[in-house]
């Protein structure tokens, strides 16, 4: 019950001099601010890495063909055609391999009635929907049947289909690829950017046989430039490694000597490699603006202390009518806390505040999260306790005669 | 026969190596008293009144309240003897500036752990009996002295003491109104036998008193009934 008053008269002295209060405030309300917003900055670029790795597929690796060197000129991966369909079923059979989609692809301009649009092309066949953990939203996929037939069908992506057809349904449309005509069979879901901020939706699917005989008039017959390989689960990726590169060694007849002609790169680590930089980007972003929260604090002592030395003499009247050393410690200890926590209010507010105009400004994601609200919250707490701590104990310290004495 | 309620022996007051302010005090005061403390300024009355109002402590002798020794009790229950026994009325009135009448004279029963609507009920009852009810929400600085003294001598009375203590209560005020409140003074001590300890050191103040002790250089030279 006197616990319910000292607040109340703690509340009392911050309303009696309020400009002071209000200038107290400022560096917990900025400190705050500044804690909230950095975290709501650094939780959006986390979750916009962690969509990207998402729509990339899990568990992923691709094997590229390997580069060519011609007069000590030395060309880059997939410049030649090293691996083959034959490859791609081999590792098909691999114990810790889930999905495998052989893929050749190039640019190629599509037309649908008076629409033209240049995208990428890709070849390849239907465990690829597995293997990147794409769905069709609309239609249908290809079949093996397509693959064996060289059927001309295809899979469109978002943003092709946004270009070529606008609003209209493009299924079971005819457009035209290189002057070829082709049936859309299904629309691919959205996937939106890659890491790399790739346009992943900017895409069409067609049976890789197709590809090679219509397309892109392949001159090694069933030749492939790169094969996405799904493993079975996070734990296997290593050894699925290894058994592929040991596979294809075979295949190839490459002695231990000699250089690859293959690479195979693990996509999924260099994804949560991305994943941990922003991590810590977030983190220290946070840690910084943890700074100005104890800068706050310092401030809050310091106003408690002058306010201490100011208000001498009304502690000597408090005490010569009967108040406690306790008394006056807790009145002064949650004067300081309260100031605290109104600052934090107001600081909550304009981060939450600033977070969503950043996100607006430079169409990001911000994510403020109630643990980083809240955790500020606990945060400002604890800094008004630590910092009002000192000057309360000095308030309640005071001798009664002396207090009542001071001028 | 009930024992005294102030007991005071030997009492001595020394700040640092200066000569001392009080030497070897000794009197008792019986409950339902009305004495003035006389003497010059710098005799050691006031240091006197603040030992008596355990404000401040003794260098050495015995000072029992209620037959309680004081040297021996820790400041919580100090606090709680100056707030449940004791009342004081000081000189510059020393009432909070930034709170309203009724707030200055509830505080006591603040720290004595009474409720919002008791506090509220009692400090209103008392503002009525210093005939100021109508004031109860302005700030001390609107009035004036001797109104701000009533104030002063409402907050003392609230919690009920057996004991007023009051230094210089005067000091600040013109013959009128120092009449009148020397009155309510009287009033106390005659209708709610409330024992009143006067420090002061003009002798027509001190005349209403019914016992005199008169500091001089730190001793008692005088201790009379008038």
């Amino acid at each position: 019950m006197i616990v319910g008053a000292l607040l109340g008269e703690g509340w009392a002295a911050m309303l009696a001099n309020r400009m002071r209060t209000l200038l107290t405030m400022l560096g917990m309300v900025f400190g705050v601010g500044a804690v909230i917003m950095m975290m709501a900055i650094g939780q959006g670029a986390e979750l916009m890495v962690n969509e990207s790795i998402a729509s990339m597929g899990s568990n992923l690796f691709i094997v590229l063909s390997g580069s060519t060197s011609a007069g000590g000129t030395r060309q880059g991966s997939g410049t030649v055609p090293t691996l083959t369909l034959a490859d791609s079923e081999a590792i098909r059979e691999l114990p810790e391999i889930a999905a495998v989609a052989p893929n050749i692809f190039n640019s190629a301009q599509l037309i649908y009635a008076s629409n033209n649009w240049s995208t990428q092309v890709a070849g390849t066949t239907p465990p690829i929907l597995d293997v990147r953990d794409w769905q069709v939203v609309t239609g249908e996929g290809f079949k093996d049947s397509d693959i064996r037939a060289a059927t001309r069908v295809l899979l469109m992506g978002q943003t092709v289909v946004k270009n070529l057809f606008g609003d209209e349904n493009p299924v079971g449309k005819i457009v035209r690829v290189k002057n070829s005509p082709f049936l859309v069979l299904g629309v691919l879901a959205q996937k939106g950017q890659s890491l790399d901020g790739r346009d992943q939706d900017d895409t069409v699917l067609v049976p890789i046989t197709t590809a090679q005989r219509q397309l892109f008039g392949n001159q090694f017959p069933g030749m492939v430039r790169m094969i996405l390989v799904k493993a079975k689960s996070a734990e296997v990726m290593a050894k699925a490694e290894q058994e592929m590169v040991d596979l294809l060694h075979t295949r190839h007849r490459i002695h231990a000597d000699k250089e690859n002609d293959f690479s195979v790169r693990n996509l999924t680590a260099l994804a949560q490699a991305a994943a941990s930089t922003t991590e810590a980007m977030s983190t220290m972003l946070g840690a910084i603006a943890s700074v100005s929260l104890l800068v706050g604090g310092i401030g809050i002592m310091n106003i408690m202390l002058v306010s201490v030395t100011e208000r001498t003499r009304e502690i000597g009247i408090r005490m010569a009518i009967g108040a406690r050393n306790g008394d006056i410690l807790l009145q002064f200890l949650f004067e300081a806390v309260m100031i605290s926590l109104a600052g934090s209010f107001i600081g909550a507010v304009l981060g939450i505040a600033c977070a969503y105009l950043y996100s607006q400004i430079y169409e990001t994601l911000a994510v403020v999260t109630l643990s980083s609200v809240l955790m500020a919250f606990g945060v400002a707490a604890s800094v008004g306790v630590f910092f009002g701590f000192y000057p309360a104990r000095k308030a309640a310290n005071l001798k009664p005669i002396e207090a009542l004495r001071f001028q | 026969m009930p024992r005294p309620l102030i007991s005071v022996s030997g009492l001595y007051k020394q700040y640092l190596e200066n000569v001392p302010v009080l030497k070897d005090i000794n009197f008792n005061i019986e409950s339902g008293e009305f004495v003035a403390i006389m003497g010059h300024s710098g005799s050691g009355k006031s240091t006197l009144m603040n030992i008596l109002g355990c404000l401040d402590t003794a260098t050495a002798g015995h000072y029992f309240l209620q037959d309680r020794d004081t040297a021996t009790l820790s400041s919580d229950e100090l606090a709680n003897l100056r707030n449940q026994l004791i009342g004081f009325v000081f000189q510059g009135f020393n009432l909070l500036p930034r709170s309203s009448l009724l707030e200055n004279i509830a505080l006591p029963l603040l720290y004595a752990g009474k409720s919002k609507s008791e506090r509220r009920d009692k400090a209103m009852q008392m503002l009525n009996r210093v005939g100021l009810s109508e004031f109860g929400e302005r700030r001390p600085n609107q009035l004036s002295g001797g109104q701000q003294q009533r104030v002063a001598i409402a907050r003392a009375l609230v919690n009920d003491p057996k004991l007023i203590l009051a230094d210089e209560p005067t000091g600040n005020l013109d013959t009128q109104t120092s009449e009148d409140i020397m009155k309510i003074f009287l009033d106390m001590n005659t209708e709610q036998k409330i024992t009143i300890i006067l420090v002061t050191h003009e002798p027509d103040i001190a005349a209403h008193a019914k016992r005199m002790i008169l500091v001089k250089d730190g001793q008692i030279e005088n201790d009379k009934s008038t």
